[in-house]
């Protein structure tokens, strides 16, 4: 209905042969490619957009760019629908879905609008003032109306079907903002062939030069963006990022980006939607321009009000103004000739104008239209949409103008957030009548052009080279100096007006719905930091962060306070400088992404053999192998542990920790790493060993073969791998790096699998290559190196976790599958079974031994029983404190658990209480750390920390779980449930 | 942040992992006892400014490295290797 037509050389920058059809509360409408939603709405006579955060009022767009605090809309739908989405920075594509936000029926007749009858009582801090009596409706009652009434707009509550991807760029320099000051800057290094990134926030680079319709040597400024813009894209050495939002600043250079990839298309297709982008840059240049302010006037919120300049933008970017009718004339309001160049723009391209109000006594018209000198604007009407304008003369006199649209010129506000981002404070410049980034922002950043208040557009041009030829300085380059485009002066001579005095409400920030009478209230109830009348009044928060109230409402306050603006001082900027996604953040890592996911080298064996996954750290581990027939998990489970009792099990144990260690002072260095003594252990023989940490508790453990002289293998829990390895090399390198010794870590390089059961060594003799596998040759905690299957080299060690004669068999890890499918098949006849980490855990329990749920971080040897382990002879980590008081007096013990009734389930984590004592924290005697059902003693079993444990065997104990009310009796008995003297595992 | 790695120059802080005051080089003799081990494991200082730390290679190449960072502005004023400060003998 708006858009404007024009002669094609001055055209606006849109396609008018690609027609697109979008809807807006369901509407049809029709734009063109390179409009925005907000461009199009506005073309389609669309003033109305949405509704205010608190009050409800109507509200239209307000901005051309980032800084919108009205046009919200709900972009797409279903499992796509992205609320609070800006509709200024929405590029139009066909099909798009657009819809109102905060009302409830119609934007129209939204029947939320009479809260704003309850103005009175939704002031400045009413969150804290008012529904505080009584308490208890505050989360029944008041809250949940309060979040219905004010919100934003609402999630999908699906999955994100999207989605992201992350990049790290390592550039010379990193431009921010592609306008006049940041084009040049650009092209002045890469000339000078520093590797560039050149990002900026739009779709179209040129910044301001999109919006002016100003000449450059006097072409279309367009057409000097267009030249520089293919110069640069033509360079190596140069990366345009449009679309690309510079949204924080970190130590050392580091720049956090999110670039749209494919937000301007209907559905990402095989793209990613977003990419987070990691850029470390030598030097940053912050041009990022600057924001338009307005100037709060009686009821000044309506549709049809926005930015001078914004208005400006879209009738020469886009070719649109926002009248509900394209008749109805445009007003400006102004305190600066920045309003008039909106006015000259306007009648350039025909628009109808009436007049501009500018505040300045002298002010005098720039082209032919009225200008109403020492007047300003003291009101509005029109209730979806402006329709009349009262102005108050340099005589008094009061007056009303008809108009459709006003733009309101209050000055330019540098875009400085960026160099706040390291708590930098800005500094007031009294002259501009602006903040500028002070001198104290981030190391390398240089801020240029209208953002550093060097904003007309010759000024822009000369400050961007002038920041490039200061960063390759730094940077040791030399850079000519590219020739600068002629352009004319712009003027600004501000004077300082920075809200019209009045009875009626005048809006400061729009999104949050405060007005200058809430600065007032707020400053009369002694909020006098800038920051308590932040949080008071809830001024600059949500999603545009106040980047057009901000200035605005310290001049507000300043005024009251009589402080003036510099020592009232800003809020601290924080990143991100526009919303961004948590989905970005998060880069991909989501489900099954979430982190890396190692697989065994069995892994696709025990899939392909009706394996359930268990994930331990990062690690995927078989936990048991379902046959046909059973239906719960239980049943696999109790087979598979008979079946290592009475024959011969599989497990693949890859997944300990597997360090090796060499060097002549291995053995040494071991004996300072474990509490037991290691450096006596001969070749070819394996010991369990504790480690410590050093305040004396129990880490880990594990067991530590010695391969040959001044060689060992390390073994560690899977859960601590990482972790074991990094305190090692600690200790080598930090405590004592005079040791000769090496270590690494060979986890990975290794597939091992643990077999078990009587048939174990029977199973074996068929694998290995002429090995002697006897008893009186290999006895248990005997190791070797040897080849198997006909001459694959493999290393064995005779261990058992089970408690029955036990072998792990580690061979390279690529052979892994074929070592499982080799040992399953010779096997068959000894009955040869695979098991998981639950029949695992269960043939643990039964025999007594540690692990994880007992080295907990809240136990010693002592406890285990395994006190005598711990060397006086010499020094180990966490020996010293492991023998003071409180440590070294702790009588709880480990026992054994079993319910006096066999059929009653042991919780792991009950606590436990002597019978008939009062259950409290002072009677509490201990806890379980793991339990599970014992095929083998047919009863449910349990080992746990029992006071004086081990002088209490045979007691009847209370095990309570209150949280779920149970409470058991269990016999104390030993830990040992299987074979406690240890003669099956040795035989 | 960055990190000056002496031997492979300037390395992302996200291949570090962080421990915290490299006074941790400094463990007692065993026969310093209980009270020695105390101060060793608890107590640590936590200086508003210059700060001596240990940052663990563990994405690179294991190196555990002493960083001296200023814990105002995280300014990384050094990096040496810590298995070079322990044999020179100052922590």
């Amino acid at each position: 209905m708006s858009r404007l037509d024009l002669p094609q050389s001055r055209d606006a920058l849109i396609d008018r042969n690609r027609p697109l059809s979008f809807t807006f509360d369901g509407r049809p409408y029709t734009g063109f490619a390179g409009d925005t939603l907000a461009s199009a709405l506005m073309a389609n006579g669309v003033q109305l957009v949405g509704r205010s955060f608190k009050y409800h009022r109507p509200r239209g767009i307000f901005s051309a760019g980032s800084e919108e605090p009205n046009a919200l809309v709900t972009l797409r739908s279903g499992a796509r629908a992205e609320p609070n989405t800006r509709a200024t920075m929405v590029e139009l594509f066909e099909g798009l879905e657009a819809s109102s936000q905060n009302h409830l029926g119609g934007v129209r007749h939204d029947l939320m609008a009479v809260n704003d009858l309850a103005a009175p009582f939704l002031s400045a801090g009413f969150y804290y003032k008012t529904f505080m009596w009584p308490r208890a409706f505050w989360e029944k009652l008041y809250e949940p109306a309060i979040r219905r009434a004010a919100g934003l707009g609402k999630l999908s509550m699906e999955a994100d079907p999207d989605s992201y991807d992350r990049g790290y760029l390592h550039p010379d320099l990193l431009v921010i903002g592609a306008g006049a000051a940041g084009l040049m800057a650009a092209l002045t290094a890469a000339r000078a062939g520093a590797e560039v990134v050149l990002a900026d926030e739009d779709a179209r680079m040129g910044g301001r030069l999109l919006a002016e319709g100003g000449l450059l040597d006097g072409a279309p400024a367009t057409d000097w963006v267009a030249q520089v813009l293919a110069e640069l894209a033509a360079l190596p050495n140069v990366r345009l990022m449009p679309r690309t939002t510079v949204f924080g600043v970190y130590d050392h250079g580091i720049y956090g980006a999110v670039e749209r990839v494919s937000d301007h298309l209907a559905t990402p297709g095989e793209q990613v939607r977003q990419t987070l982008w990691r850029i470390t840059a030598k030097r940053a240049i912050m041009a990022t321009g600057a924001t338009e302010r307005h100037i709060p006037f009686a009821d000044n919120d309506r549709p049809g009000v926005l930015l001078s300049g914004s208005l400006r933008a879209y009738a020469n970017r886009w070719g649109v103004t926002p009248q509900a009718r394209a008749t109805d004339p445009v007003l400006i309001f102004t305190n600066n000739d920045d309003g008039h160049r909106t006015a000259q723009s306007l009648l350039a391209r025909g628009v109808s104008l009436a007049g501009v109000v500018d505040s300045r006594s002298g002010a005098r018209s720039l082209g032919d239209y009225t200008t109403h000198a020492g007047a300003v604007v003291t009101g509005t009407k029109g209730r979806h949409g402006l329709r009349r304008v009262q102005i108050r003369t340099a005589d008094g006199s009061d007056s009303w103008i008809s108009c459709g649209v006003l733009g309101v010129a209050g000055g330019w506000n540098p875009n400085v957030q960026l160099a706040s981002h390291h708590r930098g404070r800005p500094v007031w410049d009294g002259e501009r009548l602006t903040f500028l980034p002070g001198p104290d922002g981030p190391a390398g950043l240089i801020p240029a052009g209208a953002a550093c208040g060097h904003g007309s557009t010759i000024a822009a041009l000369a400050d961007g080279r002038r920041a490039a030829q200061t960063a390759l300085t730094q940077l040791d380059r030399t850079a000519a100096a590219p020739a600068l485009p002629q352009a004319e002066e712009e003027p600004s001579a501000i004077t300082a007006l920075w809200h019209v005095p009045g009875q009626r409400r005048a809006w400061v920030d729009l999104q949050n719905d405060v007005t200058v009478k809430d600065i007032k209230l707020s400053h009369q109830e002694n909020m006098r930091s800038v920051e308590h009348m932040k949080r008071w009044t809830t001024l600059g928060m949500a999603t545009d962060q106040g980047k057009t109230s901000n200035v605005t409402a310290l001049a507000v306050m300043a005024e009251l306070t009589g402080n003036g603006i510099a020592r009232t001082g800003t809020t601290i900027f924080r990143p991100p400088y526009t919303p961004v996604a948590l989905s970005v953040l998060g880069g991909g890592d989501t489900g099954a992404n979430f982190r890396p996911r190692r697989l065994t080298p069995t892994h696709h064996w025990a899939e392909a053999n009706g394996a359930t996954f268990v994930e331990v750290g990062q690690w995927m581990r078989a936990q048991w192998y379902a046959q046909p027939g059973e239906t719960h998990w239980r049943q696999s489970v109790d087979r598979e542990a008979r079946a290592v009792r009475a024959a011969v099990g599989l497990c693949d144990v890859t997944t300990l920790g597997k360090i090796d260690v060499q060097g002549p002072d291995a053995g040494t260095f071991l004996d300072r790493i474990y509490a037991n003594t290691i450096s006596t252990l001969k070749p070819g023989r394996v010991r369990y060993g504790l480690m410590l940490r050093e305040d004396g508790f129990l880490y880990d453990d594990g067991t530590c073969a010695c391969l040959g002289d001044g060689h060992y293998v390390v073994t560690t829990t899977t859960g601590n791998a990482g972790l074991v390895f990094q305190r090692m090399e600690f200790a080598r390198q930090c405590l004592w790096p005079e040791l000769d010794v090496t270590l690494i870590s060979t986890t990975d390089a290794w597939a091992q699998i643990a077999v078990a059961g009587p048939k174990s060594r029977a199973l074996l003799e068929r694998v290995v290559d002429g090995f002697d596998l006897s008893n009186d040759v290999f006895p248990f905690m005997a190791c070797a190196e040897l080849t198997v299957c006909g001459g694959l080299p493999a290393r064995l060690f005779r261990i058992s976790f089970s408690g029955e004669v036990a072998y792990e068999l580690a061979v390279p890890a690529r052979y892994g599958h074929a070592l499982m499918e080799r040992l399953m098949e010779r096997g068959a006849d000894l009955g040869v079974t695979p098991y998981g980490t639950e029949a695992l855990a269960v043939l643990r329990i039964e025999k007594g031994h540690a692990a994880g749920a007992e080295l907990n971080g809240q136990t010693t040897a002592a406890m285990l029983g395994l006190g005598r382990m711990v060397s006086a002879k010499k020094d180990a980590i966490g020996a010293v404190m492991s023998r003071r008081e409180g440590l070294a007096d702790d009588s709880r013990r480990l026992v054994g658990l079993q319910p006096v009734d066999p059929g009653q389930k042991l919780p792991a984590g009950a606590h436990l209480f002597a019978e008939g004592a009062a259950q409290a924290l002072a009677t509490d005697e201990g806890w379980i750390t793991s339990a599970c059902y014992s095929p083998h003693v047919e009863s449910y079993i349990a080992l746990g920390f029992l006071e004086k444990g081990d002088q209490r065997l045979g007691e009847v104990i209370r095990c309570a779980n209150p949280l779920e009310g149970q409470d058991i009796s269990a016999r104390v008995v030993p830990a040992h449930f299987v074979d406690p003297e240890g003669g099956r595992l040795r035989d | 942040m960055l990190i000056p790695h002496p031997l492979l120059g300037l390395r992302d802080a996200q291949e570090f992992t962080y421990l915290g005051d490299a006074a941790l080089l400094n463990r007692p003799d065993p026969a310093a006892g209980e009270a020695g081990f105390a101060d060793y494991v608890y107590l640590r200082d936590n200086p508003a400014g210059v700060h001596r730390e240990l940052w663990f290679h563990e994405q690179g190449d294991r190196s555990w490295l002493v960083v001296t960072r200023n814990t105002l502005t995280h300014e990384i004023l050094g990096a040496e290797l810590a298995r070079d400060v322990k044999l020179g003998g100052t922590a």
